[in-house]
């Protein structure tokens, strides 16, 4: 059985075997880790049920797998192997698999998650979009939120915000709060730390089911980035001074071992993934629906 | 039955067709039912079909990609397509990126509608035609109104296309009659393409969208009856991807040729197609394929400035004559 833990480490590892690849020359293109936000996906993920639409962002992976079991397909999107989840089409940021859909334009998805929750509404699934601090800085974010309460739909709007956009501090960036933005639009909005996985399921529990019966929500994380915003490219100093769930969780009975299985497991994901041969793209294939 | 009443009555159709079709917009409940009228009477029909949005053409495009993503079947009315713009990121990063990118094709039936074109006075903001934006885009198809397509015809193909896609449609057409055709003329459509000739071939071939068809026929009409010139009048229903093979076929017996459109000069559609024949018929191509359009211009308000700027029947007729020299 998967833990929270295993889910934790194994979405960590996988973050630090991409920038281990990046480095080594064996990756295409840039990535986005979502280093120091794990626990964010991991503590909302048995929360959101099948028939539920997570719209995720450029900084993914982790919203990738606490949703599906598949570090592999994952990986082999990244890499551009055979058995990728969108051939290797989209890459890192634009994936598309059932009730699940990645793309890479800050606030882009909002509207669409508004559409989706709008052909949701009353069935008790909701839309859920992922979105940072630094998508605030976009206008299709408001037009949204006013759409989301006027017509009542079931949106869950999940923040992650780690204080910095690429490398901009939020303070250089936002006037005001998120807070206060949302009460301009009577959506309700909740503040909430992002340490313990069981304490926000039980503050979320109650708040995610008033979505699905129409009242969209603003769930605001406070998150630590402590990778780079894709990668070489952090110009904080003191990061490794951040908090760091992984650094203190260290001492719970049986991290080091769910810890040695999540590294193993990476490895041999990776491994297995690069000795895989090319992805083919079957561009005109009429394929699964989202 | 104006072209007007023709698109509404093919809107009323789909949303009749198909509960999970919607159509979003901005003032297009009744009984005002939409700045130009082509929305009347849906709302009543329709109720909960028919959603009226503000001013938020962004979240409105995007919305009715999250529907179409869905499986449901979306038309969104843009009341201006100069306002198109501000759905760019949608339309071009979203919905034509969601069918392509994700390594399958998925299907979706999305369709911005967008009032276009000038002639009306309402100066540089409202008379813009943006087609040549939206050419080229991968994943995006672009159709144009026509009084010779039938709109209940167009809406099925887009609709069967599961392609996202805009529809200009030249606010001048909707108070004309469909398929009204000068009688010097006969037409025929095959394959959504529309044609306009005489029984003889055609010294000069004029391809041009649905907007320009009632210039493009006055400037043939002139052009017959006090030179004895003859034209064929091609309107395809699709400006893009297009369809190009019916369109060599017919220019290859032509003298000239020549594209007329609104847009003003620079990056038009016109010099796409131009470079299609080009390619295909280099060497058969007796001149080059010439373009007409509105001037390298805003579109001025007053009258007798705006006519100075949009294309016209006289800039076809002039164009014809060019390139027949």
């Amino acid at each position: 059985m998967t833990t929270d833990l295993d889910r934790l480490l194994l979405i960590r590892h996988f973050e630090h075997a991409l920038l281990d690849l990046f480095a080594k020359g064996e990756l295409n293109g840039t990535t986005h880790t979502c280093l120091g936000q794990e626990i964010v996906p991991v503590a909302l993920a048995p929360l959101l049920g099948p028939d539920d639409r997570v719209f995720s962002n450029h900084r993914g992976h982790g919203h990738y797998l606490a949703r599906f079991d598949d570090p592999a397909g994952l990986l082999a999107e990244i890499m551009g192997r055979e058995g990728a989840v969108c051939d290797g089409v989209g890459g890192s940021q634009h994936i598309l698999r059932e009730g699940y859909l990645s793309t890479g334009v800050q606030g882009e998805s909002l509207p669409v998650a508004v559409g989706a929750a709008l052909h949701l509404r009353g069935s008790g699934a909701l839309a859920c979009a992922y979105i940072g601090d630094g998508t605030w800085g976009e206008g299709a974010v408001y037009e949204s939120l006013n759409l989301a309460a006027l017509w009542g739909l079931p949106l869950l709007v999940v923040v992650e915000h780690n204080g910095i956009a690429q490398t901009t501090p939020t303070e250089l960036a936002m006037s005001g709060t998120i807070a206060a933005r949302c009460a301009a639009f009577g959506v309700a909005h909740t503040a909430l730390p992002a340490d313990d996985v069981s304490e926000i399921r039980t503050v979320l529990t109650p708040l995610v089911s008033a979505v699905r019966t129409g009242s969209p929500l603003v769930v605001e994380f406070a998150v630590n980035r402590l990778g780079p915003h894709s990668k070489g490219d952090d110009t904080r100093s003191g990061v490794s001074e951040l908090r760091d769930w992984y650094r203190e969780m260290s001492d719970v009975a049986g991290f080091a071992e769910a810890d040695a299985r999540a590294r193993d497991l990476v490895g041999s994901v990776v491994r297995e993934v690069k000795a895989r041969p090319l992805s083919t793209w079957g561009r005109h294939a009429v394929g699964r629906d989202a | 039955m104006r072209v007007v009443e023709n698109l509404n009555q093919a809107l009323h159709e789909v949303l009749a067709a198909n509960p999970r079709a919607f159509l979003l917009g901005e003032d297009v409940l009744d009984p005002y039912g939409g700045a130009f009228k082509v929305t009347r009477g849906l709302s009543t029909s329709f109720p909960s079909q028919v959603i009226t949005t503000p001013i938020s053409e962004s979240a409105i495009t995007g919305v009715g990609a999250g529907l179409a993503l869905c499986g449901d079947t979306a038309i969104v009315e843009i009341m201006f397509s100069d306002f198109v713009t501000l759905a760019f990121d949608q339309i071009v990063n979203f919905a034509a990126k969601s069918v392509s990118m994700y390594g399958t094709r998925v299907p979706m039936r999305l369709i911005v509608r967008l009032p276009t074109g000038g002639g009306r006075g309402y100066g540089p903001t409202h008379s813009q035609s943006l087609q040549k934006h939206f050419i080229g885009v991968p994943g995006l198809d672009v159709y144009e109104m026509s009084p010779l397509h039938d709109n209940r015809d167009v809406l099925a193909r887009m609709i069967a296309a599961e392609r996202p896609c805009v529809f200009f449609e030249d606010k001048v057409l909707y108070t004309k009659r469909m398929h009204e055709v000068d009688d010097l003329f006969t037409w025929d459509l095959t394959d959504g393409l529309a044609r306009v000739h005489v029984d003889t071939p055609p010294d000069c071939v004029i391809i041009a969208p649905g907007g320009v068809t009632h210039r493009a026929l006055a400037a043939m009409r002139r052009l017959l009856l006090e030179q004895e010139i003859v034209c064929t009048l091609l309107v395809p229903s699709r400006l893009h991807p297009l369809d190009a093979a019916p369109l060599v076929a017919v220019a290859r017996e032509a003298k000239s040729v020549v594209v007329a459109e609104e847009s003003t000069a620079g990056g038009t559609w016109g010099a796409e197609v131009a470079h299609v024949l080009h390619r295909e018929l280099w060497g058969v191509l007796r001149n080059p394929v010439a373009l007409a359009h509105s001037a390298d211009s805003i579109i001025p308000t007053a009258g007798h400035l705006e006519r100075a700027v949009l294309l016209t029947e006289t800039t076809i007729h002039d164009t014809v004559l060019e390139s027949l020299k």
